[in-house]
């Protein structure tokens, strides 16, 4: 990566908070910060994943640079030019960049068209091929997802759940884009079927330089695809590293508790695991201070009053918590048994 | 001892519009006093509908079930409905994957597992809310003696997973069925009810039928795993022999596509998942042959034309494959 | 258990298992269509039928419905009169044959306007924010008055004429579609496909068009199917309280207003319109109700 190259998109500050109206005149009681300032940067031909349980507003951050919604305040650059303050209109050219596949592969289609019409309508709208041409773009397409041409005449509710997330694939792949927002895109899916789409999309990036934001709450996926993570937890990054670093030697106790708590599909190993007490609190009223002091098991006085900022911890990390060293072991805490004892 | 559960040749088939979806095809297992098995699968592979089976929760029609569920040595589906009814929740107990659907939202989380324990042992309001504010106590809930008097609402994913739990071992069970209890929830509050759930089982004694798709869950959990694929048993074993020595080219291929974590520590760059190639089978239409044949790396024509017996290969390691021979001998 | 014993190679075959549901019967593709929808292929052979009777109403064996004869008034039904006469001596069963054209028109004429109309400000409402406000307040207006109150004021204002009574009924019926649609559009919206339409760049208009407007079709259609029945019913109840159709046409509801003085002494003159009217709404909800047991079962709950 050299340093004259600029990030393909650049978040700055990005805030997302939608209004909660209620009592009788349906007047605004208070806001859900379901992003509250985070900043990112993924370059071209790189893969970043956003990573969190639900709630932490990692699909949020999605749909804000695909601009779905409004954002609260913040940047968004594609190749250095801000995309945060465009009209619809003037952003519409732009799209052909940046192409999204959601979750459920069920309700990302529409049923009621046909698959040419559904790969081809990006195709259309930026006026990139006509007639005959057009079908041989969507055919191309189609072999690119390895499905057969043929599928092109039939409906989407023909296909089973993969074959349906190639299709998404196809769509966002046809005008040509850079960026693909992979919004869950495996989590719908079973295991067999999960990896066929995980490597479909390692391989297309691989062909087509692909740039993606890959937002998944499934930790064992990401680590197979990713280059760097972004573990987020109430609205804000807690922890920014390359995958080696992140999986290896995480900082933030967050991220350790959380690739702690993914069961290991290995009835041998015995670990100690960070078992973390209570729940998410509400991001309509997250808590001060650190937003994990909460359930965080290193918690001291000060996390409760000063908010950590995103900071250089060493070893290429960069973590939001007070803490210089995290310990590594939390002082009571079982080793989980082995289950066949 | 014979087996406190024992399943033996369930067939659950649906007549549809469609044709007859054969769910489960022929599927036998065993569950002892205490133990805890996995039923591991893909979607569709009929997990769901062998442990509705046990409970008796098929509507029929538009279903129908054959074969033996044998438990404490009564057939069950030889029972009438309401000898059923003082079984399901005493004996045997179920945890569903959707806290918030199965649980009632407009009755106290109290009155729901007092509900239970007033029906099956026939404790006063009085006991049976005393009853459940213990169960809350038991499931780890703080500050149960409030919690019995809310509704479902008021409380996190968790916290209802949790109370699923409680209501479920109110009466002390000898068997509980748990059908994807924590797919629906975080990784972090996966982590606790799996914990919640070992501590439990130490202390309660049942035995536990884990339906599940996460191998994780299934070698953190199990001490017995029954694979499934398109209604049938593919393989079964104990959790060692399925995760390290799996036989059947089905269970292969579930542990090659399963990411595992730290892969990036190991290998460098980025590592390729094994694939399973093709799609499930329909099974809207009797399948010919081994039902993985479609899929299967290593068909063989016999494969096509002979569905394979299920046979012990191993000591208590059964596998359906014509060729599990030349799978122990490579391994 | 039972184990073949075809040749096996050494291979061991699992055991043959028992089918435990006897095989789908095998059915021709109408067969399959009556099998599943039911109320659809009864409700809709029926409509169908009253559609044919009031096309071929002149080939019915009937006479002028509006011819006098009053040498032969208030007859009971008999071989030659197989209603009777009213105290006209005009011919009840050709009144009722031809009086099935003027409910037929309008129930069709109501439920496609206001499906047409109700669609347009559904479709609206639902994307335009600032007009939704002010629409949906004007709606809730008009269905706080009960429609047929609304009818009745309405025909005051207007001469007494089969059109005047299909406008005041649509007037009646439109807001009923436009919340409809407009609940509809406001989930679809929503679904990931439109979103990811509107990420590769698709215009509104033809997010519209192609996405949104094709899946209001079904519930709307649904419901229009309601509305044709209700306007049969608030046509009939217009006419017998002579707000309706003007008396010279023989609708279900006028010849029933003229038999009302009779109704004691001569049932069969009020008896068979609204025998008639029964069966033609009952089949129109049929199949409605199909139907909407056919579509989705999520949008099915709006109507």
């Amino acid at each position: 990566m050299s340093t004259t190259t600029q990030p393909l998109l650049e978040v700055k500050g990005l805030k997302k908070h939608f209004p909660i109206h209620g009592g009788i005149l349906g007047g605004r009681t208070g806001y859900v910060y379901a992003v509250d300032g985070i900043s990112f940067s993924i370059n071209r031909g790189e893969t970043l994943s956003l990573v969190g349980e639900s709630g932490c507003g990692k699909s949020t951050v999605g749909k804000a640079v695909l601009r779905l919604y409004p954002i609260t305040a913040g940047e968004v650059r594609l190749d250095g030019n801000r995309i945060d303050n465009l009209s619809q209109s003037d952003l519409r050219p732009l799209r052909q960049r940046m192409q999204v596949v959601f979750q459920d592969p069920f309700s990302s289609l529409n049923p009621r068209q046909k698959l040419r019409d559904i790969i081809a309508e990006p195709i259309i709208n930026f006026g990139l091929a006509s007639g005959s041409e057009l079908d041989d773009r969507v055919g191309d397409l189609l072999d690119r997802v390895r499905l057969p041409r043929d599928a092109m005449y039939r409906y989407p509710h023909e296909f089973s759940g993969g074959q349906r997330q190639r299709i998404a694939i196809a769509r966002a792949l046809a005008p040509g884009s850079d960026l693909i927002i992979c919004d869950e895109a495996v989590s719908a899916l079973d295991v067999s079927v999960k990896a066929q789409i995980v490597n479909l999309l390692s391989d297309l990036q691989d062909e087509l330089g692909l740039t993606l934001l890959f937002i998944s709450h499934d930790l064992a996926i990401v680590e197979h695809l990713t280059h760097r993570v972004a573990v987020m937890y109430l609205g804000k990054i807690v922890e920014l590293a390359d995958r080696t670093t992140l999986f290896g030697t995480p900082h933030h106790p967050y991220t350790r508790a959380l690739l702690s708590a993914v069961p290991v599909p290995d009835p041998t190993v015995k670990r100690q695991r960070i078992i973390l007490h209570g729940d998410v609190p509400s991001p309509i009223n997250p808590p001060s201070g650190c937003r994990f002091h909460t359930r965080c098991p290193f918690v001291f006085d000060r996390c409760k009053v000063e908010e950590p900022v995103l900071r250089d911890v060493g070893l290429g990390r960069m973590s939001a918590c007070h803490l210089d060293v995290v310990p590594d072991t939390v002082p009571n805490q079982p080793v989980v048994a082995e289950a066949a004892a | 001892m014979p087996p406190l559960l024992e399943v033996q040749n369930l067939q659950t088939h649906f007549g549809t519009l469609d044709g007859v979806v054969r769910a489960v095809e022929g599927v036998s297992f065993h569950i002892d006093a205490g133990e805890t098995v996995a039923v591991v699968g893909e979607s569709g592979c009929g997990k769901s509908v062998t442990a509705m089976s046990i409970m008796r929760l098929i509507q029929t029609p538009p279903g129908k079930i054959a074969g033996k569920i044998l438990f404490q040595g009564r057939d069950l589906l030889e029972l009438t409905e309401p000898e059923m009814q003082a079984i399901r929740g005493k004996d045997i107990s179920m945890v569903f994957q959707e806290p918030m659907t199965s649980l009632n939202p407009v009755l106290t989380v109290g009155r729901q597992i007092g509900e239970t324990v007033m029906l099956h042992e026939g404790l006063s309001a009085k006991d049976a809310e005393q009853r459940a504010i213990e169960m809350l106590t038991l499931v780890g809930i703080p500050a149960p003696a409030r919690r019995v008097r809310e509704y479902p609402h008021q409380l996190s994913g968790g916290m209802r997973q949790r109370v699923m739990i409680a209501m479920a071992l109110a009466c002390s069970p000898q068997l509980l069925v748990a059908d994807e209890p924590t797919t629906a929830l975080d990784v972090t509050i996966q982590a606790q009810i799996l914990e919640l759930m070992r501590d439990l089982k130490t202390r309660v004694g049942a035995a536990i039928m884990l339906i599940t798709h996460d191998l994780g869950v299934v070698a953190e959990m199990a001490q017995r795993v029954v694979v499934m694929y398109a209604g049938r048993k593919v393989e079964e074993g104990s959790v060692e022999d399925i995760f390290l020595h799996p036989l059947h080219p089905y269970t292969r291929g579930l542990m090659g596509a399963m990411p595992k974590l730290g892969s990036s520590l190991t290998t460098t760059g980025r590592t390729k998942l094994t694939e399973i190639e093709g799609q499930v089978p329909s099974l809207r239409k009797p399948i010919i042959g081994c039902a993985f044949a479609g899929r299967c790396p290593e068909v063989t024509d016999v494969c096509r034309r002979m569905a394979p017996a299920i046979e012990e290969k191993a000591p208590a390691h059964w596998v359906a494959c014509h060729y599990a021979a030349r799978a122990m001998a490579a391994a | 258990m039972s184990t073949t014993t075809l040749p096996t190679d050494g291979f061991t075959p699992a055991p043959e298992l028992a089918d435990v549901l006897p095989p789908r019967k095998e059915r021709s593709r109408l067969g399959m269509f009556i099998h599943r929808h039911p109320t659809i292929a009864v409700g809709g052979f029926m409509v169908i039928m009253f559609i044919l009777m009031a096309i071929f109403a002149p080939l019915l064996g009937t006479v002028d419905p509006t011819a006098l004869a009053p040498a032969k008034r208030t007859r009971a039904p008999s071989e030659i009169y197989w209603f009777g006469t009213d105290m006209l001596g005009r011919d009840v069963y050709s009144r009722v044959i031809y009086g099935s054209r003027i409910s037929l028109i309008i129930g069709f004429a109501v439920a496609f306007l206001s499906a047409v109309i109700g669609l347009f400000i559904g479709l609206i409402s639902g994307f335009i924010r600032s007009v939704d406000a002010v629409v949906m307040r004007i709606m809730d207006g008009i269905m706080s008055i009960p429609s047929i109150l609304l009818a009745i004021a309405m025909m005051a204002l207007t001469r007494a004429s089969v059109e005047n009574v299909i406008i005041a009924i649509t007037i009646a019926d439109v807001p009923r579609v436009s919340r409809l649609v407009r609940g509809v559009v406001l989930t679809l919206r929503e679904q990931p496909y439109v979103e990811a339409a509107i990420a590769s760049g698709t215009r509104m208009p033809t997010i519209i068009l192609k996405h949104i407007l094709p899946n209001t079709f079904a519930p709307v259609l649904v419901l229009a199917t309601f509305l044709c029945a209700s306007a049969m019913i608030a046509e009939a109840t217009l006419s017998f309280i002579g707000a309706g159709t003007p008396p010279i046409v023989p609708s279900w509801g006028n010849i029933m207003a003229e038999g009302r003085a009779l109704w004691q002494v001569k049932p069969y003159i009020v008896f068979f319109p609204a025998l008639f009217l029964s069966i033609t709404v009952l089949s129109v909800n049929l199949l409605g109700d199909g139907m909407r047991d056919a579509l989705d079962p999520r949008m099915a709950k709006r109507i």
